[in-house]
């Protein structure tokens, strides 16, 4: 077989369905062999579209994404993708071509060293160097990518292994010598940590990606349930735990709620599972829950104790170490107190917005839950859209919520929609935008319109880049420095594509607006004319104690 | 505060660039690097000195380390009973009415003049940190031209 046909060999025995990508010179093999592999390809119009498809598709369905472009320009275009998976943990493979091996060093025309660039921001990387080690790298690459704490992984292939011809030998296992993740967690540690819950009087169970990663969603449940401890989560942790369930907190940190942030800096026992403390999360970090002691459950060792002082580390799967925890939890704490200070917390400080007849952007979101009953799948450009989005629609299952956390990527949510879609066609997919991230990726409207994939653009439009604009309101005397931005019409660019556009400029059409869009049988973008210099609140300045929250409402 | 670790790795092209960028990602600084292969083919060990103003930072860089797929062990010497040697190699001012004195200096630590030529003279010197430090600050009159040093090795017992 050639280089080519072993990669294809290879992707279908990983049981890779799509792959998402771009053609060029230096995969040409590759294409040449796709066109009767019976793959399903999806052609984006850019490859940073490419690789938040394949992300999106990934944090959808919980299987590894797989992205492929050419050479130089073409890798380089992926390069935002595979950062931003990278920081949100995210499996994905990205397959890119090379020069042919002889001319590499040599500036050869769409040559860049691929692996270089792409180190930091992969979990591992691979350039082909002999065709016969191309069917091991591929087997390995998927399983570093889709074990212990998953992230990116590159393949880059010249073109010349390509076209090598090699015997093909499919490796039935991976045994890597130097990576072996830990699944189980520390008996002795567990027992600890179960002790100190036992005791706690003021629990609070702080959670992140992670639990979605590891599908503990169930057993955190059972976690919470058993030791009556209200659930707070990070951006990433959204849907991790019911939104509706009587003990969530929502979201923590700079745009959480206020109750959540009160309640964990009141918290006797934080207990951290799958979160890493991003500084988003925790504010000024030396006034973090100063009287609590933090159990922290992580499959990754090194997030532990990186920013926050832990006193029970336990590295691990969080479904393994939930379920041993479970069983160790002879005795649940009295909580019943606390959960009454966690109420009251919630009636003081609730998410708030002022409906004054115009359309604000926390309406749209609330009426998207509504319409929706929330069992659409979210995803989120990065901004105030995204906070939006996040403080205003109920998420109760893993899977519903998808946004660039770590790396606040713009223009994420429309081609992750796609990713999303693809990989659940039977969910409605909705991408929350704003006017200025939705101009990032417009062009994969394109793809959505040629490939029938009918997601659903919901465009906050408030004519601003608004949380930059919010910053300058609230930090920068409001000397609004390049903020403001032009859009074209979105109702007719979208019918240039094919697809189909509704505005919306009154309250009182906003629900119409989205159940007409989510009837049609193709991808819509809906403009809503928002309140323009409406604020996310609350709103925790940077440098600042969690607790001290800009309200921003009489 | 300085550390020694070592770290086995794969010999693999990249390798060493991983775990430099590793570093420089973070900000961390590198002292010294020493790289060569050990008895096993397809291993290479690595000693790095890293400057980390903490345990804290220490404890990450051991951690990060751990993560690359291409780090086989981390070993930390900091609490470990260890021999540490570096090598150097100098060029100092030198003339025939100070041979004795320098003979003398030479003598007091694992060092050899290799070869003098003209008002030249070129030494080595292997020793820990402290003996290597001693050294040239004795050498220091004579007047150092040059140096170089292979940076820190370390094994522990």
């Amino acid at each position: 077989m050639t280089g080519a046909q072993i990669l294809i060999e290879c992707l279908k025995r990983e049981g890779v369905e799509v792959i998402f990508g771009y053609p060029g010179g230096q995969v040409l093999p590759i294409f040449d062999k796709l066109y009767d592999a019976g793959l399903k390809f999806i052609l984006t119009r850019h490859e940073q579209g490419a690789a938040h498809a394949a992300d999106g598709y990934a944090r959808a369905t919980g299987k590894t994404g797989v992205c492929l472009a050419t050479s130089g320009p073409g890798a380089t275009n992926l390069a935002t993708g595979i950062a931003n998976a990278y920081m949100d943990s995210i499996p994905l493979v990205a397959i890119t071509g090379q020069v042919k091996s002889f001319l590499i060093g040599n500036d050869a025309f769409q040559e860049a060293d691929i692996t270089g660039i792409t180190r930091p921001i992969t979990k591992h990387n691979y350039l082909v160097k002999d065709v016969k080690d191309l069917a091991r790298i591929v087997r390995e690459a998927f399983y570093i990518a889709s074990s212990g704490r998953p992230g990116p992984v590159v393949i880059d292939i010249p073109s010349d292994i390509q076209m090598q011809d090699t015997e093909f030998i499919w490796p039935e296992t991976v045994d890597i010598r130097s990576y072996k993740p830990t699944y189980y967690g520390h008996p002795g540690q567990i027992k600890k940590a179960a002790k100190l819950i036992a005791q706690a009087k003021k629990p609070i169970l702080y959670i992140g990606g992670g639990i979605i990663t590891s599908g503990a969603s169930f057993v955190l449940r059972e976690l919470a349930e058993k030791i009556q401890a209200p659930v707070t989560w990070t951006l990433m942790g959204i849907g991790a735990f019911p939104a509706t369930h009587k003990l969530s907190l929502g979201m923590l940190g700079m745009h959480g709620t206020g109750y959540a942030n009160h309640a964990i800096m009141e918290a006797d026992i934080i207990i951290a599972v799958g979160a890493r403390f991003d500084d988003r999360v925790t504010g000024r970090i030396d006034t973090f829950a100063p009287g609590a002691k933090v159990i922290h459950i992580d499959i990754d060792p090194a997030s532990i104790s990186k920013n926050i002082k832990v006193d029970v580390p336990i590295v691990g799967d969080a479904r393994n170490i939930i379920g041993e925890l479970l069983e160790q939890l002879k005795k649940a704490p009295d909580t019943s107190e606390w959960l009454k200070i966690a109420e009251g917390l919630k009636r003081k400080y609730p998410l708030k917005y002022k409906d004054d007849g115009k359309i604000k952007p926390q309406y749209v979101v609330e009426q998207l839950y509504e319409v929706t009953k929330g069992n659409a799948i979210i995803t989120t450009e990065v901004g105030q859209n995204q906070m939006w989005a996040a403080q205003w629609y109920k998420y109760d299952h893993p899977r519903t919520f998808i946004s660039s956390g770590g790396l606040g990527t713009m223009g994420f949510g429309f081609p992750a929609a796609m990713g999303a879609k693809i990989g659940c066609p039977d969910k409605t997919v909705i991408d929350i935008a704003g006017d200025g991230s939705i101009q990032m990726n417009i062009q994969e409207l394109a793809t959505c319109v040629c490939n029938k994939i009918n997601v659903k653009v919901a465009i906050l439009n408030n004519g601003y880049l608004g949380m930059v604009r919010q910053w300058q309101e609230l930090f920068y005397k409001k000397r609004y420095s390049q903020v403001c931005i032009t859009s074209p019409d979105f109702v007719k660019l979208a019918e240039s594509y094919g697809a189909e556009g509704i505005r919306v400029a009154k309250k009182e059409d906003v629900r119409p607006a989205i159940e007409k869009a989510l009837a049609i049988d193709n991808t819509v973008f809906i403009d809503f004319s928002v309140e323009p210099e409406e604020n996310v609140y609350p709103m925790v300045p940077a440098g600042e104690a969690i607790n001290r929250m800009i309200e921003g409402l009489a | 505060m300085r550390h020694t670790i070592s770290v086995l790795v794969e010999n693999k092209f990249g390798v060493l660039a991983r775990i430099a960028g590793l570093f420089s990602a973070r900000g961390y600084n590198i002292a010294s690097l020493a790289v060569s292969e050990t008895l096993e083919p397809g291993t290479s060990y690595m000693t790095i000195v890293v400057e980390a103003e903490d345990e804290k930072v220490l404890e990450q860089v051991k951690k990060q380390l751990n993560k690359l797929i291409d780090v086989i062990t981390v070993t930390d010497f900091t609490k470990k009973e260890h021999v540490e040697r570096e090598l150097i190699l100098l060029k100092i001012n030198y003339s025939a009415k100070d041979k004795a004195r320098l003979d003398n200096i030479i003598n007091k630590y694992v060092s050899k003049i290799i070869q003098h030529k003209g008002d030249t003279a070129i030494l080595e010197a292997i020793g820990d940190q402290h003996q290597i430090r001693g050294l040239l600050e004795d050498l220091k009159p004579f007047g150092i031209k040059e140096l170089v040093r292979t940076g820190r090795i370390a094994i522990a017992y």
